[in-house]
């Protein structure tokens, strides 16, 4: 173990090996990760940033309903996604999750189609282990403990992934996932993005722990807090966190240390209540660009490179927000046809009703777009 | 076959679900090695180890949540809740996701859970202990809710919802727990989900009830009858409290003209209120009295030196019978 138990929580000792102006600064910390892997992850991180923009404009003329973005937090949410292994582990993400979604294998339109209101975007694709966001914040982390237990039961050595934010480890049921997790040492890795705001509650008004990694402490597991904007260390501590818990040695918990740059949703303003000194001061943390000047440094990366991805992936986001929107409606019977296996005779009996209106009255839906 | 009461037909269904699918695990409060404050799950934990039948920490937040997880990934769990008025915690995940993962993943996920739970009083219980709140659960889309009253089907309906591909909670009347012995067939055998069953046939009133009210029915049905030697009462145990059994109660109701629904949960917006709701849709040219309904009250369930106002008894139903019988327009 490189970083596990290494970096003490108590002490609030931060797992970092980019500073924030993309140089390492210990050599020794450094993951195994390729130059190819390097620059999957930029793009990944850069594809989320300009998707999330791309979002926010369309919510505002009225062709999404709302969604949570992930600007400021991709570092960390595309390592531990690209740490995971394809169809083997799992995750459980919240609702703040789009890089690390998209990352472990979310089609974009998926996501897109998810904001504009048609349930066929929770829906991951054959072979990506995946569940839709969780709304309701803290429950991911019991269903993460279930798949892991599955896992471990069915001997198929797979990892469960599941990711809070702050304001989610105010949730009793986080607590007890862990403490449930503990006892059978699953492998299950919990993650909390502290992007210090949950809505407008400051993390300072959430808790006075010192820092969430302690929070794995009380239960026994072993937590460890990450530059949640610095991706090499973020890949470097979620790879070993999931193959820590693959060996059998139980659960970790992860804090990453973020910053949520954007608003909670797109119906939030957070210059209501965010401190703007703090705000000006969190950019200078990006996470794209320590990674850009990181890259750069290492000739991986070039301003010409980036002028030509940006393009790139603008063009691909259209297309894919062009197919979701093509594909946000769906026919009366999908809203009766996924409750059970097969519909009850009173289910069946409303549908009947519902399609016998609807057939009589074609405009009677309406809807907001 | 062998002679068993309630609680032992939700072992010997246990057992027969964990020999048969390997994917069966079994947890709650007390359930592994005490096998439970009912002792529902005696001797499993023994015989299939403590990977498949747990105790699990107090904490029924994330039970449901855990199984959700458990199920998608292809466990069967069979979650106790040891009694419903102490697991309003896990109502997150049962209200919030187990009922919601098919549809919300547009069927990847299904969430095939079991979840078991007593429930109604005179049991001389402490507080929170005595609750019947099947229509939350009844209420939320994606479940379904079964009420068995006789060792038969408590183990019918029991595998039956192992087996079913949805979540199902079973609620077992906890009066009824050891109240009388039956012949129950061994191995494997379902009760189907969603099907009634015809206590007594009769012509004059029909009587709609579950769980241990089907005792109480049984006795004033019988004092009835006795009193009414011309009169007949059709009985019905819906077995089944979603989807219930419309058919068989509409069917019943257009033969006898008047109904009776009888339960202890508390009336507005009951079990009883969704039947004669659905009555009156259904067979309002048939009907020769108003629809009826014997009824906890809607109160909290009174300790003990009171429980016996707010309980339904055998004569709180006679009084109705003779009620509906003697109406005149």
């Amino acid at each position: 173990m490189k970083y596990i138990n290494k970096f003490d929580p108590q002490k609030d000792q931060v797992v970092r090996i980019l500073d924030v102006d993309g140089k390492v600064i210990d050599e020794k910390l450094l993951p195994k990760i390729s130059d190819k892997q390097l620059i999957e992850a930029y793009k990944l991180m850069n594809l989320s940033r300009r998707q999330d923009d791309f979002q926010n404009k369309a919510q505002r003329q009225g062709r999404l309903l709302s969604f949570l973005s992930s600007t400021g937090q991709e570092a960390c949410e595309v390592a531990y996604a690209l740490a995971m292994v394809k169809g083997q582990d799992w995750l459980a993400p919240g609702y703040r999750n789009n890089a690390a979604w998209l990352t472990a294998g979310m089609p974009m339109h998926n996501i897109m189609m998810y904001w504009m209101g048609n349930e066929f975007g929770g829906q991951s694709p054959q072979g990506v282990n995946l569940l839709p966001p969780n709304i309701i914040i803290g429950s991911q982390y019991s269903q993460a403990v279930g798949i892991a237990f599955a896992e471990k039961y069915k001997k198929t050595n797979g990892v469960a992934l599941t990711s809070t934010g702050d304001g989610g480890m105010s949730e009793g049921e986080v607590y007890e996932s862990m403490n449930f997790a503990k006892l059978h040492e699953l492998p299950v890795v919990f993650i909390c993005e502290n992007n210090k705001w949950a809505i407008s509650t400051p993390y300072a008004k959430s808790t006075k722990s010192l820092n969430v990694a302690v929070k794995g402490i009380a239960v026994g597991i072993p937590g460890i807090k990450v530059d949640g904007n610095d991706f090499l260390a973020s890949y470097a501590v979620a790879s070993e966190a999931i193959e820590f818990a693959r060996q059998g040695n139980g659960p970790v918990l992860i804090e990453f240390d973020t910053y949520r740059l954007g608003a909670h949703s797109s119906s939030d303003n957070p210059d209501i209540y965010r401190p703007k000194p703090e705000y000006e001061e969190a950019l200078t943390k990006d996470p794209l660009i320590r990674m850009k000047k990181y890259l750069i440094d290492k000739k991986l990366w070039t301003e010409k490179k980036q002028t030509a991805l940006d393009e790139e992936q603008d063009l691909f986001i259209r297309q894919e927000f062009d197919y979701a929107e093509a594909h946000k409606d769906y026919p009366l019977e999908d809203v009766f046809n996924y409750l059970y296996e097969t519909k009850t005779p009173e289910l069946e009996a409303q549908y009947q009703e519902a399609a016998a209106f609807f057939a009589a009255n074609p405009n009677a839906k309406g809807g907001h777009h | 076959m062998k002679q068993l009461n309630n609680i032992k037909a939700v072992t010997d269904a246990l057992d027969v679900a964990m020999e048969k699918w390997n994917e069966v695990v079994v947890y709650g409060e007390d359930v592994g090695f005490e096998g439970g404050v009912f002792r529902a799950t005696e001797g499993l934990q023994k015989k299939y180890g403590e990977e498949r039948c747990f105790d699990a920490p107090i904490s029924e937040a994330i039970y449901i949540g855990a199984a959700l997880g458990m199920a998608l990934n292809g466990l069967k769990p069979v979650v106790e809740l040891q009694f419903q008025g102490l697991g309003w915690a896990s109502l997150q995940n049962i209200l919030g996701h187990m009922g919601r993962m098919r549809n919300r993943t547009r069927g990847k996920y299904p969430a095939p859970i079991v979840i078991r739970t007593p429930m109604g009083g005179g049991i001389r219980a402490l507080e929170l202990h005595s609750e019947a709140m099947e229509v939350i659960y009844a209420h939320t889309p994606g479940i379904k809710v079964v009420c068995p009253s006789t060792p038969y089907d408590t183990k019918g309906l029991i595998l039956a919802a192992i087996e079913s591909p949805d979540p199902v909670i079973v609620l077992e009347p906890t009066k009824l727990y050891r109240a009388f012995k039956q012949e129950v067939p061994d191995g494997f055998y379902t009760v189907p989900i969603g099907e009634g069953f015809k206590i007594f046939e009769g012509n004059d009133i029909t009587v709609v009830t579950y769980g241990a009210q089907t005792v109480d029915c049984q006795k004033a049905i019988e004092q009835f009858e006795e009193k009414h030697p011309d009169l007949s009462v059709e009985l019905i145990d819906l077995r089944t409290i979603k989807p219930w059994d419309r058919q068989m109660v509409f069917e019943s109701v257009k033969k006898t003209g008047r109904l009776l629904v009888v339960h202890e949960a508390v009336r507005s917006f009951s079990v009883a209120a969704e039947i004669m709701a659905s009555v009156t849709e259904e067979c309002f040219e048939y009907l020769k009295a108003p629809l009826a309904r014997v009824t906890g009250y809607d109160i909290v369930i009174p300790f003990d030196s009171g429980e016996g106002y707010h309980q339904v008894n055998p004569t709180k139903i006679f009084a109705k019978l003779e009620e509906i019988i003697n109406f005149k327009f």
